[in-house]
């Protein structure tokens, strides 16, 4: 029966690379207002997967302006999402990085994971 | 009442599917048919008219059920099916979910799952007494369930805790969003009643009718 549920969850959005909590990434996701479609960019930090098939989400975590934190929900199934870019890649000891919440400026920064800059960057050279 | 479509089928469990434009719709996969009219009814020998049509493959099956099922194939349920235009169907036939099609609405039987002996917040959403300033025993009370010396008795029909669930509930005008023929599947959006591996009646909308047509 679970075969049967699965088979009808699409692949996975081919545009979407690995990620993981801490990416610094930007994704270009298409949105319509009223009968225009265009792409808007969110860039921001990975600070949380779900996982579940086909209602896989992943969030990201930016601060806007006046340091609002912004956070948005994105389906990794969503054939809105045009491509993500991840940025950056940064060392983290959890897999929710909830604690960003509380802290702002220099204490929100979280420190990069050198080891695995080559392949991020090959990653948004394919797509 | 016009030509009224029918189907028999399983549940299968819910996910969710993303339209082109990016919405996500929960649908309910529904394994269907494919289904065999096995008995026509008509006014004039039965009083009514209806057709009834039966669904999976039984391994076992009783003498008089083999008897009324004759040269068919075995089939474990059989239901039936109110419809006027019992000439659209012959004995034999063969129903499959091709008969919809994604935008159609329909409405879908099943048993409801079975809650056993169920209090009155869950059975009839009663709200419950209050959780705190002194309370004990009350949170989930059913409270006061009449007056006092007049009439001095409970009225009849008070709700009250009991036995819920496990009973015939039909979901009314669910939108058909994908049919798969080649393996018998209809995606339907929102939730049907009964548990997984239910048996389910699938007709076309009473009411309200077809979002296509």
């Amino acid at each position: 029966m679970d075969e049967i549920i699965r088979s009808f969850t699409p692949e996975s959005n081919p545009n979407i690379p690995e990620l993981r909590p801490g990416d610094t990434v930007r994704v270009h996701n298409r949105i319509v207002e009223g009968d225009r479609e265009r792409v808007q960019v969110f860039q921001g930090v990975v600070m949380r997967m779900r996982k579940g098939g086909v209602s896989a989400t992943f969030t990201v975590r930016r601060i806007a302006a006046h340091g609002i934190g912004v956070e948005r929900t994105f389906p990794f199934n969503s054939p809105r999402i045009e491509k993500v870019e991840v940025l950056r890649r940064a060392k983290v000891r959890r897999a929710q990085l909830y604690y960003l919440r509380k802290y702002r400026g220099k204490a929100a920064r979280l420190r990069e994971d050198r080891s695995m800059v080559e392949r991020p960057k090959r990653a948004v050279q394919e797509s | 009442m016009g030509i009224r479509k029918g189907l028999l089928g399983k549940k299968i469990g819910m996910t969710q599917v993303f339209t082109e434009n990016g919405e996500v719709v929960p649908v309910t996969v529904i394994q269907a048919g494919p289904c065999y009219v096995t008995q026509i009814k008509s006014e004039d020998r039965d009083g009514y008219s209806a057709v009834q049509i039966g669904f999976e493959h039984a391994k076992r099956l009783n003498k008089p059920d083999r008897g009324h099922l004759g040269d068919r194939p075995p089939l474990r349920h059989l239901r039936e099916i109110r419809t006027d235009d019992v000439e659209e169907y012959t004995l034999g036939q063969m129903l499959d979910v091709s008969q919809f099609q994604p935008g159609d609405l329909v409405d879908v039987t099943g048993t409801s799952k079975g809650r056993g002996f169920a209090g009155a917040v869950k059975r009839h959403g009663f709200a419950g007494g209050p959780k705190t300033h002194g309370q004990s025993d009350r949170w989930r009370a059913v409270g006061s369930i009449g007056s006092g010396t007049t009439p001095g008795r409970v009225w009849k029909g008070m709700r009250g805790p009991g036995r819920m669930g496990n009973e015939r509930v039909t979901a009314l005008n669910l939108e058909v969003v994908r049919v798969d023929p080649e393996r018998n599947l209809l995606a339907l959006k929102g939730a049907v009643p009964g548990s997984k591996r239910g048996l389910l009646l699938i007709r076309d909308a009473a009411k309200g009718g077809s979002k296509s047509g």
